[in-house]
């Protein structure tokens, strides 16, 4: 019993302390969200729905810039909407980057971002901002048609995801209806062109012998190693083999100009409305969007940069000028959960 | 009687401030669905939350049932008999409590999935699927059933074995002494481990979305990440902490009104352990199976990943032995006022039962069925409205994963209270003790082991908490979780290796703490 005890005493004592030094020892050092006391040069408090390490860097760029600290929250990018929705006019952020386009579009519905300058609404085409200047693109994902370059020419290819349906098609299309990204092209769908027909285009697909693939890598790869011939990912996941495994990479990507084929799905930024130092974080969302961040994005993900000043990036080989613009870029994509219910319903999920 | 058994003033102030904090993100659920009932109903009762809901029950039951049946062996050979190893069994067994649900499922994956290491090693051209009901059932059962584990090798020890004696000496056979004597004795921590596992299960997000099962908590994330609909969400949670109210009232039916205390006079003398003869290799192979499957496999999986993809790894070691003590400081503090709460709690369930009891009691257990992204959403509207100082500290995060786990501390603490006899207590009193210091002197004493398994089981799961933790902590307050979920979230698991490690080692202390004590005690 002895050596017990004095074991659970020690134990005791330990948590004890180290309640006490989380109590009052953190609270002095990690606080500070009142941002009242702060000195002048306290910087921006940034909600970030991207990983550190594909923000990073663009961060890095506008503190030395600027001279000013960005405080960062890291979380999933809905986590944060519906933080940004509780925390409402008492929110510690200044800015908002949305990794979805679902996060920025509840946010801003939900009357919490402000106007942004017209210079800024300017850095981007009109084709990636909102239409009442609240948010603007940072990056974009495309939507593509990946295929085997060995097996396949681009003129062999149908020029919209509709066509995937034809008997030729069959067992040589890979998809990946779990993933986010497929989920929010068949909301586009949908908005598009209806349930009916996206449903009956979700059933044929199935009926076809679609091959379901966790998510976009796992396709790519498939394409890659001849499993199948044809499948629907975003473009930056070829982009990136590309970039690493050269110019004989044998999975080429192919813009269809109809049926939503190029649909391009944006990371967006805005500015709360309840921050109080807007002039600094109205200098982070141009910095986001100079020539040097968005050649980072570029270079470290391959996502298409928006900014009209970017320098284009020789791996992405279709420019962004040259992607057939859907007019559905801008769609609303908070419709998720009656798409999974499309999707299960018709057998995709 | 009534009188007899009214409960102190200060014991009845301390359970309503623990009701009230635990309550709040029920509160919070409340409020939101007061605001829109209509919708809120229309959610609630609507047929696919029906079906989901059958789904999650489903899932609920299998699991539970396994995990009991998974526990009751392993205690009762590592406590009752005389298997070779017993020690390193207890321990092996009870480890794989440390390993967090999401981890365990993508372990699970990548070593047994249809393009998993297993089918490499084999050959093959693809394995079974490991995806919907049946991976949710084997990965949340593997990685649960230590909380049935070690709070039943605690009450074997404390069985007084001459009631078994008694019975055999009147010519019982042991399978019947075990079925009419040990089992009645361990239902109160059956019930509650059961609890524990069927409450787990039902609020787990990270293994069931990971294996895609569609339950309960999955419709509560795509619901609220989706359409971003508060209402809708609250409304699912609300149904959520119903159903952990039937639950927590199935538990403390089958906990019952039983005397396990002895009433015997005299020390307690250790049992003899049962030879098992010939039975001892398939016991020795029933233990070495689990112990392989649940904490073996998967931590040779990570090993071997920090071992291959040191380079990939953004993570060094010792950044993660930094990470590894803010999980720790705040796990901790979570850890020694969850067990203060939960004694509070058991102290008035067990020794003062009555309708304010179980009002504190299910109170408490409203954090626990939630998710914790609900719980801390809960804590934003509160605090930013009510204690915005409190907002973005290390203050609110520990008392989020306070109230979350607090139940974690409840289970053990009232079964080892409710095999502590009320006697001794009401002779301590006869001895002119006080109520209060009878409750520190003789009480807590003899409740150390369930204090100590309560705040071993709250650090384990606030160590592993990860929603909760990415909303509330401070600005650039980093922990091994939401350190595994940054190199998760470029879809390569591989490269969490080395925090998921450094987590494992840290939660395997008191895990190893809890289990080995048993044994140096008899």
């Amino acid at each position: 019993m002895r050596p017990f005890h004095r074991k659970t005493t020690a134990l005791a004592c330990g948590l004890l302390a180290a309640a006490l030094a989380a109590g009052c020892g953190f609270d002095t050092s990690a606080s500070g969200g009142g941002g009242e006391n702060e000195p002048e040069t306290a910087g921006v408090t940034l909600y970030s729905g991207r990983i550190p390490a594909a923000i990073g860097p663009a961060i890095d760029r506008y503190e030395a810039a600027a001279d000013r600290d960005v405080r960062v929250r890291f979380a999933d990018t809905a986590d944060l909407a519906a933080t940004l929705i509780e925390e409402g006019g008492a929110s510690p952020a200044d800015v908002f980057f949305s990794q979805e386009p679902g996060g920025i579009h509840a946010v801003a519905e939900a009357g919490l971002l402000a106007k942004l300058p017209g210079d800024i609404l300017e850095m981007v085409p009109p084709r990636f901002r909102d239409p009442e200047g609240r948010w603007v693109g940072v990056t974009g994902r495309a939507r593509v048609l990946a295929y085997n370059r060995e097996e396949l020419s681009e003129d062999e290819l149908p020029d919209s995801p509709f066509g995937l349906t034809a008997p030729r098609w069959r067992d040589r299309v890979g998809w990946s209806p779990a993933s986010s990204s497929m989920q929010e092209f068949v909301t586009a769908l949908r908005l598009r062109y209806g349930d009916e027909r996206t449903r009956e285009w979700l059933e044929a697909m199935v009926d076809n012998g679609a091959v379901s693939y966790p998510n976009n890598i796992t396709i790519r790869d498939a394409i890659a190693a001849g499993e199948i011939d044809v499948g629907l990912i975003n473009h930056y996941y070829v982009a990136q083999a590309v970039a690493a495994e050269g110019r004989d990479y044998p999975v080429g990507v192919y813009f269809p100009p109809d049926g939503l084929g190029s649909l391009m799905l944006l990371t967006t930024v805005g500015v709360l409305e309840s921050s109080d130092r807007k002039p600094e974080a109205f200098d982070f969302v141009r910095s986001l969007l100079s020539p040097g961040s968005q050649g980072f994005f570029t270079a470290s993900s391959k996502e298409y940069p928006l900014a009209i000043a970017a320098e284009p990036d020789p791996s992405l080989s279709v420019p962004l000028a040259e992607i057939p613009s859907t007019g559905d870029d801008l769609v609303d994509l908070t419709e998720l959960q009656a798409t999974i219910a499309l999707m299960q319903e018709s057998g995709a999920l | 009687m009534r009188a007899a058994r009214a409960a102190p003033a200060w014991l009845l102030g301390a359970g309503l401030l623990v009701a009230a904090a635990a309550a709040l993100p029920a509160a919070y659920l409340f409020v939101v669905v007061a605001g829109d009932l209509g919708d809120a109903l229309a959610t609630a009762f609507s047929s696919r939350t029906a079906a989901v809901l059958a789904r999650t029950l489903a899932l609920t039951t299998a699991v539970t049932l396994t995990a009991v049946a998974l526990a009751l062996p392993i205690g009762w050979l590592t406590v009752r008999t005389d298997l070779p190893g017993r020690r390193l069994w207890a321990v092996l067994c009870s480890l794989p409590l440390v390993i967090p649900s999401y981890v365990g499922a993508y372990l699970f994956i990548a070593a047994l999935g249809p393009n998993g290491m297993l089918r490499d090693a084999l050959g093959v051209e693809s394995l079974p699927s490991v995806y919907g009901f049946l991976g949710a059932w084997i990965v949340l059962s593997l990685f649960t059933y230590p909380l049935v584990l070690l709070p039943l090798r605690g009450a074997l020890r404390r069985i007084d074995p001459q009631l078994e004696d008694a019975a055999r000496a009147m010519g019982r056979r042991p399978r019947q002494v075990f079925a009419e004597i040990v089992l009645p004795q361990l239902w109160p921590v059956l019930a509650a481990g059961g609890l524990l596992v069927a409450l787990y299960t039902a609020s787990d997000f990270g293994a069931v979305s990971l294996l895609r099962f569609d339950s309960f908590t999955s419709e509560i994330y795509v619901s609220y990440r989706s359409s971003f609909d508060r209402t809708a969400t609250a409304a699912l949670g609300a149904v959520l902490v119903v159903v952990m109210l039937g639950l927590l009232l199935l538990s403390s039916r089958l906990r019952g009104a039983r005397v396990v205390h002895r009433l015997g006079p005299g020390a307690l003398r250790p049992a003899r352990p049962y030879r098992l003869g010939r039975w001892r290799w398939p016991a020795l192979g029933f233990c070495a199976a689990v112990a392989a499957l649940a904490f073996a496999l998967p931590v040779g999986v990570l090993i071997y990943w920090a071992a291959e993809g040191i380079s990939t790894s953004a993570t060094t070691w010792s950044r993660a032995a930094a990470l590894g003590g803010n999980s720790l400081m705040v796990s901790a503090s979570a850890a020694a006022i969850g067990a203060l709460a939960a004694l509070v709690v058991a102290a008035l369930a067990v020794r003062h039962p009555g309708r304010f009891s179980s009002l504190v009691e299910r109170a408490s257990h409203a954090g626990y069925a939630l998710p914790g992204i609900l719980v801390a959403l809960s804590l934003v509207f509160f605090a930013t409205r009510i204690v915005p100082p409190l907002y973005q500290t290390t203050t609110l995060l520990v008392f989020a994963l306070t109230i979350h786990y607090l139940p974690l501390g409840v289970g053990p603490l009232a079964a080892s209270l409710v095999q502590v006899s009320p006697r001794i207590e009401e002779a301590a009193r006869g001895l002119g003790r006080g109520r209060a210091e009878v409750f520190r002197t003789v009480t807590v004493p003899l409740a150390r082991g369930g204090l100590l398994a309560a705040a071993a089981l709250i650090f384990l799961h606030a160590m592993k908490e990860l929603p909760a933790t990415l909303v509330l902590a401070p600005i650039g307050f980093e922990t091994l979780a939401t350190d595994i979920w940054t190199q998760t979230s470029f879809g390569f698991y591989e490269a969490s290796a080395i925090p998921a490690l450094v987590l494992l080692a840290i939660a395997a202390v008191p895990v190893y703490l809890l289990a080995e004590r048993d044994i140096e005690s008899r």
